[in-house]
């Protein structure tokens, strides 16, 4: 278990490389390591200073050292991205009412105060964007070109799901539920944000609609008053301001389901950058990472004893082993597992290490499920720069 | 880049704190963003960006991307038009794709 005493020190040290070390920075901007990944820093609404990817639709991207102040990404600091240029600004939340209607015996019109009535439930669990790392993909893709900080964890606070959906009455017959929010496109001609997945993973006791979001409302960049929590799945299914619930008969095609957030229907999602014609499916859950947290690539360390932390993370069936290596991965040992705070929160994980005067290692880290997946050596593709997991590195020099 | 320094601004809308059982979770938020970016640079056709690209997003969404061929900005635009409905007449798709690689082309 990490100690209160490491994350201080952790702290400290990430001041003393903050200046020296990792992306190259300049004031109100920061340059991330792919071509035109300059962005500019800025601080929105109940935000403190993040990355902009862009800024209609707004898309912020999480400082990746953010993730070495703790397990919990802070509010403040947890990325954003939303679809559609139409998302509100003013939320009250006492005329704020969510629809479930569709195949069910009652339709429901549920405020937020009908929803904490609901027996409240609490889960810690990673939200991640299905094209985190995108700006990595070799040979690049399109889209949103994100280094590694969209994604985040939180303790997430809400009412069941299923609950919700027991309350209306599932008829016989349904098939999927579909789930829509206050974002709206400009023009009418623009697809709707829909998003929809089947009956079973909707009543399972783990999804959520999250009012809370570590002991506190959710900041309304990330979906404020209410969001859909479906944990060890992309965050593209946990909808934002969610006031839209239908169960449905069939399988949903609507544009976001049926073209947008497709991957190839192949081991790991994987095709040559040259094949055409595959199959697709709808992304679904997470793949297992893990990450160096305490020291930057590219960092200057002194020569002395010290501890290696880091995260990881999977789709639920929680992190088995993480094994770290100083030599770019020829050889491997495993790292002390910290606090487990559920199977779909980032376990911390920390190390001793113990550099050499003068010397240049090729820090990594590589996760192991309870499921048996861990990541490969090198990285998959897919023509939308989906599902990255391949082990990170670190480069550090010792002074 | 051409952003202000806009200071963030969470308003708790007038007549919440009224409400005797207000907690945090039902007072109404307000917020205001920072202003959008939708310069587009020089060069030709620029005057078709600012017309119809900036109608649903900001200019960044280009200027973001990896260098990108002729043949994928071209996509790009027709994705526009034919997922996301972009107003944009046929005959302005290639003279938007020239402007998007001269701003950010990989040839």
């Amino acid at each position: 278990m990490q100690s209160r005493r490491s994350f201080i020190i952790t702290a400290s040290a990430l001041g003393a490389w903050a200046a020296s070390a990792g992306a190259a920075r300049a004031a109100n901007s920061v340059t991330l390591p792919f071509a035109n990944g300059t962005r500019v820093l800025a601080r929105y609404p109940q935000k403190r200073e993040l990355i902009v990817m862009t800024s209609s639709p707004v898309q912020l991207e999480t400082p990746f050292s953010v993730f070495n102040e703790g397990v919990f990404t802070p509010n403040d600091a947890f990325f954003v991205r939303w679809h559609l240029a139409g998302v509100p600004t003013t939320i009250d939340p006492a005329a704020f009412r969510i629809s479930v209607h569709g195949l069910v015996d009652r339709e429901l019109s549920l405020s937020l105060h009908d929803l904490r009535a609901f027996e409240p439930v609490e889960i810690a669990a990673v939200c991640e964007c299905a094209g985190n790392s995108r700006g990595y993909s070799t040979p690049r893709v399109p889209g949103g070109q994100w280094s590694n900080g969209a994604m985040g964890n939180a303790l997430w606070r809400g009412a069941r799901l299923r609950d919700v959906l027991e309350r209306a009455g599932v008829k016989a017959g349904a098939v999927q539920v579909r789930f829509s929010g206050l974002e709206k496109p400009v023009l009418p001609t623009t697809p709707a944000f829909v998003k929809a997945f089947g009956i079973r993973l909707a009543l399972s006791e783990d999804v959520i609609i999250a009012y809370e979001m570590n002991g506190a409302p959710l900041p309304l960049l990330n979906g404020f008053p209410v969001r859909l929590v479906v944990p060890g799945f992309y965050s593209t299914y946990w909808v934002k301001m969610l006031n839209n619930i239908e169960v449905i008969d069939h399988v949903d095609d609507n544009f976001w389901m049926k073209t947008a957030y497709r991957i190839p229907a192949t081991p790991g999602g994987n095709v040559d950058p040259a094949a055409t014609g595959f199959a697709t499916v709808p992304v679904g859950t997470l793949t297992i990472r893990s990450f160096i947290t305490s020291v930057p690539d590219g960092a200057t360390i002194p020569a002395r004893a010290t501890t290696i932390s880091g995260i990881a993370f999977n789709a639920g069936s929680g992190i088995k082993l993480v094994e770290f290596s100083s030599d770019g991965g020829t050889t491997w040992s495993a790292a002390t597992l910290g606090r487990d705070y559920g199977r779909y929160s980032f376990r911390p994980w920390s190390v001793r290490f113990e550099p050499k005067a003068g010397q240049s290692y090729v820090l990594a880290c590589r996760a192991t499920g309870n499921d048996g997946e861990t990541q490969p050596a090198t990285p998959g593709w897919n023509p939308s720069g989906y599902l990255r997991n391949v082990i990170e590195t670190t480069k550090v020099s010792v002074a | 880049m051409k952003y202000l320094p806009v200071v963030a601004v969470v308003t708790l809308l007038a007549g919440a704190s009224a409400l005797a059982q207000t907690t945090p979770h039902n007072k109404p938020v307000s917020v205001d963003l920072p202003a959008a970016n939708y310069e587009f640079k020089d060069g030709p056709n620029v005057n078709l960006a600012r017309s119809r690209c900036i109608v649903c997003h900001s200019s960044d969404y280009v200027y973001m991307q990896p260098p990108l061929t002729q043949k994928q900005w071209t996509n790009e635009v027709n994705k526009m038009v034919k997922a996301y409905g972009a107003t944009i007449p046929p005959e302005e798709v290639e003279p938007i794709v020239q402007y998007l690689m001269s701003q950010n082309g990989k040839t």
